[in-house]
């Protein structure tokens, strides 16, 4: 841009061909990165209403939870289920794996909700003593709802990830269409200005050296043609030319 | 920020922070992590608990690697309020912060910094959560 910016480039038609190249990579860029914009509004705005219906899923899955473990709360009959939960928690039976998702060349996480059953043996023999199948209810109602969550981070990720890249994205398409092609186009008509005042300055001194030319031909005819003329009129009259020697015999 | 790659990771935990019975739930289905040194990826909420060690809480899980997810209830969320927007804007998407409605008090669409920008490009959302809760 460092020639782009301040001083004028030297206007010739060499840069003229660099410049028309650059405008012509810039056009391309911009329409390119147009579409980009537009496929990731397309696929943000589609996002909006899954997140909103996600969203209400989760919070209607947390409520029946919230219910069932009141239920088992009850079930197990004074027992304190809460803390042997907590205290019997060592390795997750619910993990999340992640891949990358590609949408128009963005890369968005994914989240995938994995069930290790090998790790749910500690869960299983909670309630033995009361209350094993209220309990084991709830923990079906919580997976649900954990599917829920998983699903609602994946597109909450998603829209973060999206939202950041629209932003870029048309930040580069504006400054594209509003700051960098009309700069170059705005060179390039100084440049052929210059070049065309250039061709105008050069026509006309040509011109001008032929009249020049003309006119000192034209004078030195005229002189040359003047003294023709004089020379003849001023032949010596031989009446007026002084006495000859007389002559002596 | 945005421009880094992705791999594929599998393996990764759902942190959770939260009022006691969320958080029994979530451990009943089976997202409790404990490892060798004792260090958990839940933190039970109560009234005994510090903001400053949720805070800490908050950070600690957010630096970890093998998180994939956070899950803060909203009225602990209200307590971090500031940590959590601070999370939001430094532009980091892994882990993702989740707020999730608690037992105890109704979700408020409005105070989750998702559902503001959510909003802000689809106006019906609020009116749809608005309604249901």
């Amino acid at each position: 841009m460092s020639q782009a910016g301040g001083q004028r480039p030297p206007a010739n038609r060499m840069t003229l061909q660099t410049f028309k190249a650059r405008l012509g990579g810039a056009t391309k860029g911009f329409k390119l990165l147009k579409k980009k914009r537009d496929a990731l509004k397309a696929r943000f705005q589609a996002l909006l209403k899954d997140i909103v219906d996600t969203k209400l899923k989760v919070g209607e899955g947390l409520k029946e939870g919230a219910f069932a473990l009141a239920k088992a709360h009850y079930a197990s009959s004074g027992d304190d289920i809460a803390s042997s939960i907590i205290e019997r928690a060592k390795k997750p039976s619910l993990t999340t794996k992640m891949y990358p998702d590609n949408v128009a060349g963005v890369s968005i996480p994914v989240f995938k909700m994995l069930r290790d059953s090998s790790q749910e043996a500690v869960a299983q023999t909670m309630g033995v003593g009361s209350g094993g199948a209220v309990l084991s209810a709830t923990r079906d109602t919580y997976l649900k709802a954990v599917e829920c969550i998983v699903q609602l981070a994946s597109l909450q990720t998603a829209f973060h990830t999206l939202d950041e890249e629209i932003k870029m994205t048309s930040r580069r398409v504006n400054a594209l269409e509003y700051v960098l092609i009309p700069r170059i186009e705005e060179i390039m008509h100084y440049i052929t200005q210059e070049m065309d005042e250039e061709a105008r300055e050069e026509f006309f001194r040509v011109k001008k050296v032929v009249e020049k030319k003309k006119i000192k031909l034209a004078k030195e005819k005229e002189a040359m043609m003047l003294a023709d003329a004089t020379a003849a009129i001023d032949a010596p009259s031989m009446l007026q030319s002084k006495k000859d020697a007389d002559l002596v015999f | 920020m945005v421009k880094s790659k992705f791999l594929t990771q599998t393996d990764m935990k759902i942190g959770l922070i939260g009022d006691e019975d969320t958080v029994t739930g979530m451990l009943l289905a089976g997202v409790g992590h404990v490892d060798g040194q004792g260090k958990k990826n839940f933190l039970v909420v109560d009234s005994k608990v510090h903001i400053k060690d949720i805070e800490d809480h908050f950070h600690e899980l957010t630096g970890r690697k093998d998180i994939s997810m956070i899950l803060i209830t909203q009225d602990c969320a209200e307590m971090i309020r500031r940590a959590v927007d601070e999370y939001e804007h430094s532009g980091k998407t892994i882990p993702t912060v989740l707020e999730i409605p608690s037992k105890d008090t109704p979700y408020d669409p409005r105070k989750d910094g998702v559902m503001q920008r959510v909003a802000f490009f689809l106006p019906s959302a609020m009116a749809a959560l608005g309604i249901e809760s």
